[in-house]
């Protein structure tokens, strides 16, 4: 390999490299500043209270892989938590067929907007928010007020200390952990990867050299779907309720915890593993905001924003030049 | 759209851009009249005009603002999602000038507040302006960034609290009147009519569809895009400013973590039912004020008739797909394929007929 191409490949990590830097560095600041601030517990707080964030963070990356966004993940993860509440809690279903029934029904949801976006060439970002707007208003018709969960399997996981050494995480930690390995193998190992990447490199081109284009829109779209369904699961757990303005801006934190990661917008160029950094770096800013205690918590957003903005200039910065 | 027109005066009138969200208008006031029989009643009261349409009109005018500003951001082939921050940033800044100020009720502090907001409006138009003009980031992800940001900031502003006011002149401008009527909808007409006028007497229109239809192709004509994109950006600002000036001013009061909460998709939803393409390169402001106004229809009805409000997103999800479905030129085709075939019994091949036209 020789200097010039090593110094491109080296230029297409650089949103990751920030990120990792980005990671050391607050956690070192924390650890200096703040008392009992290092310790694996915080790193694995951190895992465990944005489990569901990272399950949906997932979804979103092989969108925007694709150089799509899917705006209807926050609304999706709400429905979920009010399904499985009402069907478990008003109408006695076992969760084992409550689980299934809302992952099938998010999964054939995403499929579905999938399916409008590639075959009437309506802009995914309209055909998302109208997937929002459904999802939210849905969960309205349901009720309007919160359920709260008191079926015995429920609070069993979200009751449950899955011990390590001293340590421990929940459940859903190892669901969320699972998820990213399995969509890491798909992405980089299995074709259907290679036609996300190619899709959203040039549309254009993938279509010229035989890739079935529309088969895997839809199913990003499809995975998206299933994986905001499993974040409402997770946060069914997390929460021990159904309510329709849960997860309400998740969207949001998706997408900034995938741009952070180093995914490129327009498609094409990017890292699952990069993703799993963002969602890390969105924790550890609650996390220093929360040790800080006279911070209030709308500083949160602001810093996100910031973040957002530091990110998407260097992302163009590096596009410009690869020109 | 279930009836085909027959008569060639019927088609023309159908044909008119205005004619379907004025239609679905029209029929969504007179499914009013069946829930309350005396729905267009307006009656003059201590010199103030009263009635359901007069409300909707009111209370619909916020909206009709922020949705101006998006359809020129659309018509250039942008998005601007940060307009709901800035209508709670605006509202904010303001109500802290004015119960900071000695005299909260006097005209120069009223003044000096909404120059304070209309001036951070013109601010954060030029951030988004520059973002997506200068630095090259699409429209949707370069708004975004202020959507997240400025929420934290209007409450920073607000240091999460909701602030009231007292102020009379202040109140004039969203909950106030002016020659009988409320001061907003005359405010928001008189906006929607400068806009009007603005675009389609001069080239600014023309310039701006050009923009948004091809820019490379008008860049190579010689039009300053990127100038006009920005200023599209900070007009969009400030309609949203103002909007934000309105709904404060109407309850008195600054809430930086609701006012102005997702109007931002109302606006596009407007924007889209008027008859602007997302695409960009056409838009309509007097379809963009017709689609603001049905929503706020759709909005009263579902009060009036004592639908839990929430559910209104529901009946928005199918308006937004349907509108978006008729405006997509593949559906159409389908639709148009699928018709013919119908009416022929088989479906025939479109180029086996011109064939047979030409060897005719």
């Amino acid at each position: 390999m020789n200097a010039n191409a090593l110094l491109t490949r080296v230029r297409g990590q650089i949103p990751l490299l920030v990120t990792s830097v980005l990671l050391v560095s607050m956690f070192t600041v924390g650890s200096v500043q703040y008392d009992g601030f290092f310790s694996g517990q915080v790193l694995l707080n951190l895992l465990i209270d944005n489990a569901f964030l990272l399950v949906v963070a997932v979804g979103m990356t092989f969108v925007v892989l694709t150089g799509g966004i899917d705006l209807s993940v926050g609304a999706v993860v709400a429905l979920s938590t009010m399904v499985s509440a009402w069907l478990v809690e008003r109408h006695g279903w076992p969760p084992l067929v409550v689980i299934p029934l809302v992952l099938l029904m998010g999964t054939a949801g995403g499929w579905l907007m999938g399916w409008v976006i590639h075959t009437f060439e309506i802009q995914p970002f309209i055909v998302t928010l109208a997937g929002m707007f459904l999802a939210r208003g849905l969960c309205y018709t349901i009720s309007v007020e919160s359920i709260s969960i008191t079926d015995p399997s429920y609070t069993a996981m979200a009751q449950t200390r899955i011990p390590l050494g001293d340590l421990f995480v929940s459940p859903s930690v190892l669901i969320a952990l699972l998820v990213v390995a399995a969509g890491f193998v798909v992405l980089h190992y299995t074709r259907l990867g290679r036609n996300v990447y190619a899709l959203g490199g040039s549309e254009q081109s993938a279509l010229l050299m035989g890739l079935p284009v529309g088969r895997t829109k839809t199913t990003v779209y499809a995975i998206s779907g299933f994986c905001s369904a499993l974040g409402g699961v997770l946060l069914t757990f997390y929460m021990l309720s159904g309510y329709g303005l849960h997860a309400v801006g998740l969207e949001l934190d998706a997408i900034a915890a995938v741009v952070i990661g180093g995914t490129l917008l327009t498609g094409g160029s990017g890292y699952l593993l990069g993703t799993l950094l963002g969602v890390l770096v969105l924790g550890l800013i609650q996390t220093v905001i929360s040790f800080q205690g006279t911070l209030s918590s709308w500083w949160t957003r602001i810093v996100i924003g910031g973040l957002l903005f530091v990110f998407i200039v260097l992302q163009r910065l590096i596009t410009a030049r690869r020109r | 759209m279930t009836t085909a027109p027959t008569t060639p005066g019927a088609r023309a009138v159908t044909r008119y851009r205005l004619f379907w969200p004025a239609a679905v208008l029209a029929v969504l006031l007179l499914a009013n009249l069946a829930f309350t029989p005396d729905f267009f009643a307006v009656h003059l009261k201590d010199g103030h005009l009263y009635g359901s349409t007069i409300d909707i009109l009111h209370f619909g005018a916020p909206l009709i603002l922020v949705s101006l500003g998006m359809t020129l951001v659309i018509a250039t082939g942008g998005i601007d999602l940060s307009v709901g921050s800035t209508v709670a940033i605006a509202g904010a800044l303001a109500c802290l000038h004015i119960s900071e100020a000695a005299d909260p009720a006097s005209l120069g502090t009223v003044l000096g507040a909404v120059g304070i907001a209309l001036g951070t409006a013109v601010l954060l138009g030029l951030a988004n302006g520059v973002l997506v003009a200068r630095v090259g980031v699409q429209p949707i992800i370069a708004t975004l960034i202020l959507m997240v940001a400025g929420r934290g900031v209007a409450q920073l502003i607000t240091d999460g609290q909701i602030i009231t006011i007292t102020s009379e002149p202040y109140k004039l401008i969203g909950g106030g009147y002016w020659l009988a009527m409320p001061f907003a909808i005359l405010l928001s007409g008189l906006v929607a009519l400068l806009t009007a006028l603005l675009t389609r007497s001069t080239a600014l229109g023309l310039l701006l569809e050009s923009v948004g239809g091809n820019p490379v192709a008008s860049r190579l004509v010689g039009i300053r895009a990127m100038r006009l994109v920005g200023l599209v950006y900070v007009f969009s600002a400030l309609c949203a400013a103002l909007a934000g000036l309105m709904v404060s001013s109407n309850v008195s009061a600054a809430d930086g973590n609701n006012a102005g909460l997702w109007i931002e998709l109302d606006a596009i939803l407007a924007v889209v039912i008027g008859g602007t393409s997302l695409n960009g390169g056409r838009f309509s402001i007097g379809g963009t004020v017709l689609g603001a106004l049905i929503i706020q229809t759709l909005s009263t009805t579902v009060y009036t008739i004592g639908i839990p409000p929430e559910t209104t997103l529901v009946f928005k999800a199918f308006v937004v797909i349907t509108v978006c479905l008729i405006q997509s030129p593949n559906f159409r085709a389908k639709l148009a394929r699928r018709g013919a075939g119908r009416r022929a019994g088989v479906r025939p091949s479109p180029a086996t007929t011109t064939n047979r036209e030409v060897g005719a």
